[in-house]
């Protein structure tokens, strides 16, 4: 046979061997695990802080590391960085594309970063000497949209495209340290392991893919979706992602066990999930979704224990503090509120 | 030429399939375990699980204080 037919006889052999893999480690379900556990009680957190300023839609934000200070972007080409116990704004940065997608607070608090359909990370100090802030370095390689960035410190960052791949860079040089291809769809999210050592992507090719930074290369890849991933996260300890999707659902995989545990989907919801976080013991999840609401599923039961209704339009983005204090929304309502 | 791609992105498929298909797995049972042991632990230290008391919310405003 040709090499073309038996490359793709080996790739089915393996898929199968995975498939077999996986079942032979599945003694038992998350959800007979968990049989035991009481569902956690109802949760109910109320709008402590609305963030009013933005013009247009808010497609992004940010938490600092170890800070109540935030980023977010909108469309209407400003990212603006909150003190969000006072509402204050601490610097509103005007953007050269209004198009901005994504923004990142850097672990440090020195920079932020920002992209979108420029196809450029633009990175952004804010301690710079005279008090203004201005561009530091424009990352430009990608041939697609950039959808999502994360810093791994002041030197790196990592961003994902709609041109299917990641990529790590260098800060200081504006240069590519490693592309990270595989992905046969636009990648719309990424998140960086507590260890710095992982980071996961998920795209819409329905799956999400676990890279290994310094070695270059995917370890395990997670597919079930049916639709595009717009949003990922990992669980605090490292081990296990949470994806959202179009599907409509949320899904939680080990990255040990390498399967999918529970999937997080209510015959009620029918529109996809924008964003989501977890609470800083992983036992909540907090996801957004089209309809204009966040719901919050216990992580473990997979059942859901509360709603944030509040925006007026798409939730577009959410995080949880760095203590674990508050979550923060982001939605096209163009407002931004803090709720605990 | 676009067959040389496609067999070059096959291969590529499948060096990748074989990384990903000799990894190390754990039960399913131990990763239950491990998930619920550490949503357990860090339980009582998470806000939005326990709640927050209002005195120590930095969030809540804070009536101001009339000294009479």
């Amino acid at each position: 046979m040709g090499e073309m037919e038996a490359l793709r006889k080996e790739a089915d052999n393996l898929k199968d061997q995975i498939t077999e893999a996986r079942k032979v480690v599945q003694d038992t379900t998350l959800q007979e695990a968990v049989a035991g556990t009481a569902l956690v009680g109802r949760v109910q957190l109320k709008t402590r802080k609305t963030l009013r300023g933005h013009l247009a839609k808010i497609y992004a934000m940010h938490w600092g590391t170890d800070t109540k200070f935030c980023v977010s972007a909108s469309q209407d080409g400003k990212l603006i960085v909150w003190d969000t116990l006072t509402t204050n704004k601490v610097n509103a940065i005007p953007l050269k594309s209004s198009w901005v997608m994504t923004c990142a607070y850097a672990p440090s608090g020195n920079m932020v970063a920002c992209g979108g359909l420029d196809n450029m990370c633009s990175i952004y100090n804010l301690k710079g000497k005279d008090g203004n802030v201005k561009v530091m370095r424009e990352l430009a390689a990608h041939t697609g949209y950039l959808s999502c960035c994360r810093f791994l410190s002041d030197s790196e960052i990592i961003t994902s495209s709609g041109d299917c791949t990641c990529v790590l860079w260098d800060i200081e040089t504006g240069t590519e340290k490693t592309i990270f291809a595989g992905h046969l769809g636009d990648c719309m999210s990424l998140a960086v392991s507590p260890d710095f050592k992982m980071f996961i992507s998920g795209a819409c090719d329905f799956t999400a893919k676990l890279w290994d930074i310094r070695e270059a290369t995917c370890r395990q890849t997670f597919s079930g979706h049916e639709s595009d991933i717009n949003a990922i996260g990992f669980f605090p300890n490292g081990n296990a992602v949470i994806t959202g999707s179009d599907d409509a659902t949320c899904k939680l995989y080990d990255l040990r066990a390498d399967q999918e545990l529970v999937t997080y989907q209510d015959s009620g919801i029918m529109c996809g999930v924008t964003s989501l976080a977890p609470s800083l013991s992983g036992r909540l999840l907090l996801a957004g979704y089209d309809d204009f609401n966040v719901n919050i599923w216990d992580m473990l039961k997979a059942e859901r224990v509360g709603v944030l209704a509040g925006h007026d339009n798409r939730v577009s983005c959410i995080g949880v503090s760095s203590d674990g204090m508050a979550c923060c929304t982001g939605s096209w309502d163009s407002f931004l509120k803090i709720w605990n | 030429m676009s067959t040389n791609n496609n067999i070059a992105q096959a291969r590529k498929l499948v060096e990748q399939l074989r990384i990903e298909a000799g990894i190390e797995r754990i039960k399913v049972s131990k990763a239950a375990a491990d998930l619920m042991s550490y949503c357990e632990q860090h339980a009582r230290n998470d806000p939005l699980l326990v709640g927050v008391p209002t005195s120590e919310n930095p969030f809540k405003d804070k009536k101001p204080c009339i000294i009479l």
